[in-house]
This record gives structure tokens, sequence and C-alpha cells, in this order.
């Protein structure tokens, strides 16, 4: 491979040198070259290992559509090297070889040969011992993986952009086809947006000279008001929905009619040692040679089905290549109008031969070229050998079809064209170019432009612009270019030499065959037992290919044998393109500033940053029972509920009465479902007379607006609902001298004769304006304050230095789960799950049967009152002071079956004992039953009660 | 799954902005006679294929609860609606099981 002169529509800028580096080697290139035409360009003939037994490969088709050109560029592996431009200073590395590119010890095992690597040699060979395969696989993922994926999330982050794009047309492939139907749909007034994967659109006419019209074409387009997207792969058709994958975007298009203009993906031809580096489609070589001025061989011969051979042949002639011989299938290959331009050449055309070897150690150095019989064996007589360093083959092409399956084509067997083309187009879709049969770049115009038009028109579009009547008899008249059938295995009468049905997977036409021998012979079996098609370029060079070799050794046509899905994404893309951003941020309260200040635990609760702790949950505990504690709680849900019907709403949502609540008082509640199960619970607080401020649970705040709001919108209530959450932060203020602080920093009477339990007051705290709730969660005293998130921060501080002196401590959730639980106050989704009832969960007199309401949950909780609960929930404490795990397994009699299981657990620090909560059968939900808890291996016994642990009368609440 | 919603307050929205809350059931006006019948009512849907007058809330947007009649085979929206605005109960809306 050398460079050649200058070259018309070449796409590299001789002014621009650069410099990258090739396993650390520096390889000079310029300005344009992709990274595998750079390598070419400095003598590198082999790009990669292939997947299984390490042979060498070089470039094939020239357009990142295939496996071969992988390689690693710093932290992203399988990086499409024939596809991706080359910068100054990137560092490019080989994947799958060791210890490198040139020498390959593992090359060794595929030469071996014998009962190594055959198809399903994992599957048959690592199965025993079980226990070893951790061992097997470390080995096995090394030897056959590609490319090393960054070992630390951070190296691993990839940060997409997603950009929702509504458009009337999406175009999806921008060679010439695709380019006449973005022109004539947008001419016609409609929005469009083409998609193309290559760094600038014209598809293949950049590279057989039509690059002129191509250009002229898009720069028409982007004049009509097309969108381009270029370097854009379209990776899947959902229901509408093109994803297309462009650097550090992922556009997901939506449009109201798609026009596939994906092309047709020329076809390798099978015969041994049809992977040697050298042999190359010939449609990758014309690319080379156009695109990057390169000559891609000295000499060549040329192998072809129909006329993309002879095209190819011409174009390598006239870069300066000499062109030993083309080999073309067809009897008819001589009166084709190409063939006479081949003669003027004096280029050797052999009709009705196809190649049957390809002959050299490291690349090709010669071609066995002979006639053979139907199955593909060559006729005596008839072989001969050429010496060439490239072998430029052309098995047929077959549509780019993927996008059109996907979207409900189907895919029948041509036998006129020799290849699988697709159906009937469903609804909304169109197809132009190639991918519809139409290979001439003339008929891929007026097949663009009629698909554009329309499309269109479909959409009201250029109506009364005509029905194109003219181009479609034109493009109904094209005729047809003939094309053989290749054989399924092309051979000589030698046997050595591996032919690759797929190079992706490094499959062979051996293996194929076995597969079908063990009776996998349908080809959805065959797919998953040999991985043909399964590799990275998802069968576009293997499937045909592979249908073939099953057709042949099955004896079915090859429209009985099928074609197997390509499922999405149609191009390789990092999971990280498609992950993109997470959606769901991190909250943290307005005072989160001052816990980290003051060296809190911080750990997820749901989305929220909460402190755990302040580093001493047993100090924090003890000091909210002796003194005082302040904790913030601004995680609750908030919501105010305003309205004529608030009082309604809210009485048909709990099951205990809220429209009752007298102005400036509290009460608890919890809501439930359908089913009368437990859902979420709070306080209600109600504050005149139209207005009610409801709290919920942290983790279920989201969920309980959503239930409400949905009622409110069934029930058409007079009643609106206020999210709060967010814009207000709120502490509770706990302990003996909970109420000597709050009076310091308020004007506000805090006498218990004054604001007592369940109490609401305004009032201003350090001169904020507050809502004072009275209640106690924590067992203690208590005033849960709430203020504008704005003021968390200084209210925070106003308490803890009202409160120094009186030796109040932040706590955090931990010692708040402790003080509730001595208390007996349930954590909705700790101690309740989905069957947990107020009947079985220690809650009875929160219903209220006898309010009018037909309040959710009501029926199903009047049906389960006249049967007795299956569990209950009860508190226990343990003689023995175990605690036992959360989870632990509560058993039915000593030595007996486990019956029931412990939701809760804490050493009581003050009570110096050992409670929790448990759901027990009703036998022993009575208070001083004893039940046995097993918990890791242990077994202990506790003693149920089914009263708070501590301050069982309330008393200290109340005072 | 993948189409478009018309929220009746911010308009045309992918489906992914939205939550779906199922298809419209009329609840019982009387108390069902057993647990079994209320079990019917609370899990049992028809799961039409076909047209399905159904709930939806705009999640990520407004957080309003609207209607929709949708064709469950092909993703075809017919209409959407606050629930007051929305046509009278025709032949996609759910009958009480």
């Amino acid at each position: 491979v050398r460079r050649l002169a200058p070259r018309p529509g070449e796409r590299i800028d001789r002014g621009s040198p650069l410099t990258f580096t090739f396993d650390g080697e520096p390889v000079q290139a310029l300005a344009g070259d992709t990274i595998a035409s750079a390598l070419l360009a400095s003598g590198r003939h082999v790009l990669s290992r292939s997947f299984k037994y390490h042979r060498p490969r070089g470039e094939l088709c020239g357009c990142g559509q295939c496996a071969n050109s992988l390689v690693q560029i710093g932290d992203r592996p399988s990086v499409r090297a024939c596809a991706t431009p080359v910068q100054a200073g990137m560092a490019v590395e080989h994947q799958n070889a060791w210890p490198s590119l040139e020498r390959d010890v593992l090359a060794l095992a595929g030469r071996a040969g014998g009962p190594f690597m055959q198809v399903g040699f994992y599957y048959k060979t690592f199965i025993r011992p079980r226990r070893l395969w951790p061992v097997y696989e470390r080995v096995l993922r090394r030897a056959a993986g590609l490319g090393k994926l960054p070992r630390t999330q951070d190296e691993r982050e990839w940060r997409t952009e997603y950009r929702r794009r509504h458009c009337d047309v999406l175009v999806i492939g921008g060679g010439i086809a695709g380019l006449s139907a973005a022109l004539a749909a947008a001419q016609r007034g409609a929005d469009v947006v083409l998609a193309d994967d290559d760094v600038e659109p014209g598809g293949f006419a950049l590279a057989d000279g039509g690059h002129e019209r191509a250009r002229a074409l898009a720069e028409r387009c982007r004049a009509a008001g097309v969108e381009l997207l270029t370097g854009g792969s379209a990776l899947g058709y959902f229901d509408g929905l093109v994803p297309v994958w462009q650097g550090d975007t992922l556009h997901q298009v939506r449009a109201r009619r798609h026009v596939a203009a994906t092309g047709s993906i020329e076809q390798p031809l099978v015969f041994p040692d049809n992977d040697l580096p050298g042999v190359m489609l010939a449609s990758g070589a014309r690319r080379l040679a156009a695109l990057y001025a390169l000559a891609p061989g000295e000499s060549a011969v040329v192998a072809t089905v129909g006329d993309a051979g002879l095209e190819a042949a011409l174009a390598l002639h006239e870069a300066g290549v000499r062109v030993a011989a083309v080999a073309d299938l067809r009897a008819g290959a001589a009166e084709r109008p190409a063939a006479a331009r081949l003669a003027q050449h004096g280029i050797r055309l052999l009709p009705e031969t196809t190649v049957v070897r390809a002959t050299g150690r490291r690349g090709v150095e010669g071609a066995v070229l002979a006639r053979v019989g139907a199955d593909g064996v060559a006729l005596p007589g008839t072989a001969e050998e050429l010496a060439c360093d490239l072998l430029a083959v052309s098995g047929g092409s077959v549509p780019a079809s993927s996008l059109l399956l996907q979207a409900g084509a189907r895919a029948a067997y041509d036998a006129a064209c020799g290849r699988f083309v697709p159906g009937e187009l469903p609804e909304g879709v169109h197809a132009a170019g190639a991918v519809a049969g139409c290979d001439d770049a003339e008929q891929a115009e007026l097949s663009g432009t009629i698909a554009g038009a329309d499309a269109a028109l479909a959409l009201g579009f250029g109506e009364g612009e005509g029905e194109l009547p003219e181009q479609r008899a034109r493009l109904e008249a094209w005729p047809a270019s003939p094309l053989a059938t290749p054989p399924a295995h092309a051979r000589d009468a030698r046997t050595h030499g591996k032919a690759f049905v797929d190079l992706d997977e490094d499959v062979t036409v051996k293996d194929v065959e076995q597969a079908v021998e063990e009776g996998y012979d349908s080809i959805e079996l065959s797919k998953r037992y040999t991985t043909a098609t399964m590799g990275p370029s998802q069968g576009r060079f293997s499937q045909l290919p592979a249908v073939r070799v099953v057709a042949a050794k099955t004896g079915l046509s090859l429209d009985a044998v099928g074609l197997t899905t390509a499922r999405p994404p149609w191009s390789t893309v990092p999971m990280g393109a498609l992950a993109g951003r997470p959606f769901e941020a991190a909250k943290r309260s307005a005072i989160h500033d001052r816990h980290r200040q003051l060296g809190a635990t911080v750990k997820w609760a749901g989305d929220w940053r909460r402190a755990y702790d302040y580093g001493d949950p047993t100090a924090e505990a003890l000091a909210v029972q002796n003194a005082a504690g302040l904790i913030d709680v601004s995680t609750l849900g908030k919501l105010i509920v305003r309205g004529p019907d608030a009082g309604e709403l809210l009485d048909r949502l709990y099951p205990n009465a809220m429209s009752t609540i007298a102005p400036g008082r509290i009460r608890y509640g919890v809501l439930l479902s359908d089913a009368g199960r437990i859902t979420d619970d709070g306080t209600v607080c109600r504050l005149d007379d139209e207005s009610f401020y409801v709290t919920t649970t942290s983790s279920g705040a989201a969920a309980v607006e959503q239930w409400f709001s949905w009622w409110l919108a069934d029930w058409d209530l007079d009643a609106r609902l206020t999210d709060v959450t967010q814009g207000v932060a709120a502490v509770n203020l706990a302990g003996p001298h909970a109420r000597e602080i709050l009076a310091r920093a308020t004007d506000l009477d805090v006498s218990n004769e004054a604001f007592g339990y369940l109490d609401a007051k305004h009032a201003q705290v350090a001169g904020i304006d507050c809502l004072l709730l009275r209640i106690g969660f924590v067992g203690e005293v208590g005033y849960e304050i709430h203020c504008a998130s704005a003021h968390g921060r200084a209210l925070w501080d106003a308490l803890l230095a009202a409160g120094a002196e009186l030796g109040v401590r932040p706590f955090g959730l931990e010692p708040q789960r402790v003080l509730r639980l001595q208390k007996q106050h349930i954590l909705v989704g700790q101690d309740t799950d989905s069957e947990s009832t107020p009947w079985n969960a220690a809650l009875p007199w929160i219903v209220k049967l006898d309010k009018p309401q037909q309040f959710i949950g009501r029926w199903a909780l009047e049906h389960l009152r006249e049967r007795e609960p299956a569990t209950h929930l009860v508190g226990f404490r343990v003689p023995g002071g175990q605690v036992p795990t959360e989870g632990a397994v509560v058993l039915d009699r000593p030595g007996g079956r486990p019956a029931g299981q412990v939701t809760s657990a804490r050493r009581a620090p003050k009570l110096r004992e050992s409670i929790g909560m448990a759901v027990v059968p009703p036998a022993l939900a009575a208070e001083d039953a004893r039940i046995t808890i097993s918990d890791a291996g242990a077994t202990f016994e506790a003693v149920v009660t089914t009263k708070p642990f501590y301050d069982p009368e309330g008393l200290v609440l109340r005072s | 799954m993948s189409f478009l919603l018309t929220c009746p307050n911010c308009g045309v929205r992918e489906v992914t902005d939205f939550g779906f809350g199922g298809e419209v059931s009329k609840r019982p006006t009387e108390r069902p006679a057993s647990l079994r019948e209320l079990g019917d009512h609370t899990y049992f849907r028809r799961n039409a294929a076909g047209l399905q007058r159904e709930w939806w809330v705009h999640r990520s947007g407004c957080r309003a609860w609207f209607l929709a009649e949708r064709d469950t085979r092909t993703n075809d929206v017919r209409w959407t609606a606050l629930p007051g605005d929305a046509p009278a109960a025709g032949a996609g809306e759910a009958v009480a099981s």
C-alpha cells in the first residue's frame, strides 16, 4: 500500500501532516485520514488479530462495518479504525493479540487444529467440573476478548446529551438516494432530518467518481433547510423513534415518515484462506483509492459475481494498480458493457470463473482461479494460480435492510437478483436507493426523489406538484443488472486452509456444517451454536454466506432457511451513550452544609442525602432523652391542601376523620390502598377552615402527591394541592429541655397549657416565620418547626445556639430510629409490608368506620375485620440482651417452624435493654407471650409486649 | 414502547415524560358483597386489545392527571383531555367487572 498522486475528490489534506501513535510507535498521517488509512499508508497491513484463532486481519470493507479494524483508543475499546478520523497525538493500540500484533502466541492454538477450538468447544470442554468455571472464565476472557474496558467507574464515565427532535421526515442514509429524498421532501416544505454515519454525506458516490454530484446535492439539501446529522449512526427503529448516535449526543429522532436509504452491503466470497490480509471487498479497495489516495496493492486479482467487480477493476487500473485478471462467475460476463472497457485497457476477463483459494502466509501472495461445479469444487484442469498482493472480491450485495425489518418489513429471497430484499413496507416507511434494489447512481437519485416526494405528499406537503409519473416510469423500466449466485464454499482439490463464513467470530464453513450435523439445522439454532452473525458487524458480511452453507448442507432452498433478525443496535455503540445522564438529582436539605460541618455520616435515604449520625448515635439518643436534640426533618413530604372541599378530600383518603380537626390541631394518619393496605403515614394539621398542612414519609412524598392529585382529578372536588416539600425546611427539637430552648428563641407562649400536645402554631422563631407542630415521634416533648428553606440554616443555627448551655445536640437518623422504636411508632415499609392493614399493624384505633365517607380501603377493612389476621405486629424485649438482625425469623415454638419475622430491633441505651418489633401469629401476639427468634444460627427467647417500651401512657409526651 | 402523548396543559411530549395510571374502570358504588368480589375490582383489569380509556399523569411536567383514549395494539392515541373535558364514555370505557 502506498500513497498515490493527488486524486480528485480525495478526503485527505496533504498540507496538514500529523502524527499519532500505534502501540507506542509514531505514525505519520494526513488530516482527513482514518486510523486505518494512515496505518495502511505507513506500511502496516495487519490491523487486528481475529477473535478466536488470533489470525492476522487487514482492511476489508473500508467503511467501518467489519470487525477487522477494531482498535483501542485510550479507554475506549473496539473503535472502528476504518471509519474514525485520525487526530494528532491519538494513542491507538491493537486489540486481542499478545504479546504483539505481529507475534501472537495464541495464533498457535488456531494453527494446531485437531480438537481445539471446534464449534461448541467451550460448551463441551469447560462445563466440568462446574466449580472451576471462574478459573476457566478468567483465562478465556483474556484469550477471546475485544479490547479492554476501563476498570473504575470514573474512567468509564461517559457523558451523553439526549436531544429529542421531532420532524416530518427522517431520511436514514446520506448517499445519492438519501440526499435526493431529503431534498425532494424539503423542497415541498417538510421539516427534514438526514442521518448519515460517514464524516460527510455522499455514500458510495464519494468513492465511485460521483463525489461532485454528491457534494452538490448535499449543498442543495443544506440550502433547502435539511438538518444533516453527519457522523450520526441510526441505531434502530423503535415504534417510529430512531436514536441517532452522533459523538456526545444521542438524538432521539421521531419523524412522521421515514425514508430508509441505507444502501447495500457488498458481500465477501467464501474460499480457503479468504481472511488473509490483502483480501478486500472490491468496494473497500475503491474507497481506499478514491478517498485516501492509497494504492491498495501493486498487483490485483478481482473476483466477482456482478458488474461491481468489473467497475472496481477499472477503478483500480485507473489508480495505477496492475490488474492481473478479473474472474467473473457469470456466463455472460463478456457481454457486459464494462467488459469492453476492460478489454480496451488490456485487462484479462475470465468468465464463469471464481476464486477457489488465496495463497500466502502473512498476506495475500496469490489467488487460485478456477471454474467450479455446483458444489463449489474446482473442475479438474481449470485451476490457475496468479501472483497478486490484492485480492478484491465482490460476492454481490445485500440490502442494508435492518432498520426496515425492525420497522416491520419482511425480507423475501429474490431468486432473480440472488439476494434477500425487503418486501412490502410498513405504513409510513419508504425505501430508496440500493436498499430498494436501485444500485446505479441515476436510478438511486430517481428512487430517492420519488420516495421523498411521496413522504412529503403523505403529510400534505407539495400537493399539486405532480406525482412524478415520468420519473416513476423511468425507474420501472430500469434494466436489472445480472448477478451470479456464488457457491456456498468455493475450493480447490486441496483440503487445508480455513474458509470463513464469519470473520468477526471466526466461524468457518466447517463449523456451520458441523452444527447442522449435530442437529442445529435451523438457521436460528446454528446461529446461536456457532455465533455466526453475532459479532460486532451484526451479520453484515456473514448472514448470507451462513444461510448458503446451511441451505447447501440441508438441501433446503435459501428462502426456506430464511434470515435471522438483526436486532438493534445496528451499529456498535458504547453502553454509556445509551445510558445518558441520570434524570433524578440527589436531594439535599437546605441545612445539609451544617451536617457536613458537624461531621455527620451522610448516607442515601431514597433520593435524599441524610445525616445518619454525627459520630455517636448512642450519645445522641441519650442526649434527646436527658437534655435535648435537634434533627433535620426537611425530607418529610409536605403538602398544602386548600379549598372548600379540602376536608372532604382528606376524609375520603384517610381512614380517620380529618374534617373534624379543629384549626390549630394535628392528627396522625395512615394512607391505605383499595385493598386496605398501609401505603404511607404522616400528620395532618388544620391551619384554618379551608387549609390543611399534610406531611408524608420522606420516601413516599412523590407517590402521595401523585395519589392525592389523582383522586382530586377523578372526584372533581373543589380543592387544590400544593407540594411544598422542596420549599420548606423542617427541624424537630425534642427532649426535656426542648420547651426551654424554644422559649429562648421565640416570644410565643410555649407553656404546656398554651401550646399542648398536637397543637399547631404560627410564630416567629429567631425572627423567622415558622409553623410549629407539637408532635412526638421520638417520644419526648417535641416541636417540629417548619420554615421557608432559605431560612433553614439560620433556624438550625439559632436553635443550637439557644440550647447550647442546656446540652442540645444534633442527632441523626439512626438515633431517631432507636427513639421511635421505644415508642413502637412504626416506620412504613420497615415494620409494614404489602400485607399490613391497620387491623394487623397495631393501628385499629385509627379506623373510623362510623364516618360517612367511603374512604379508600374502607370496604376491604370492613371485610377484613370479620376474620382473624394471619399475623400481628407486636413489640418484644430480649431478656438475654441479643439484638436480632432485622428480618430474623420468629419460630412458632422453640425448635419449631418459621411463623413470623423481626421488622426492627435496636439496643435502647436509656432503657438498657434490647427491644424490637416483629410480626407474629395471633397465638403469640398476647402481652408477655414468649417467642423464639432464630437469627443466623443463634436461637433466643423474647417477650412480647403490645405497649410502648418507653412512657407507655404518653405522660412524658403530654407534659 | 415509544410514542407521543399530548398533555392537555403542556402539549406534545414523549411518553417517557408521563406516568401510566392504568385503564379507567368504574368504581362500585356499593360495597362488593365479598372480599373476592372486591379483589376482582381491585386487582383485575380488562386489558383490552384495542381502544381503551386510561389515566396518565404528566410526571416530568405539570404533574396533572388526564384521560386518554389509546389503541393498545398500535399505541395510536385518539385524544387526551382533562377529566372535565373528556368526551362521554364510549367504546373504550372499561366497565365494572
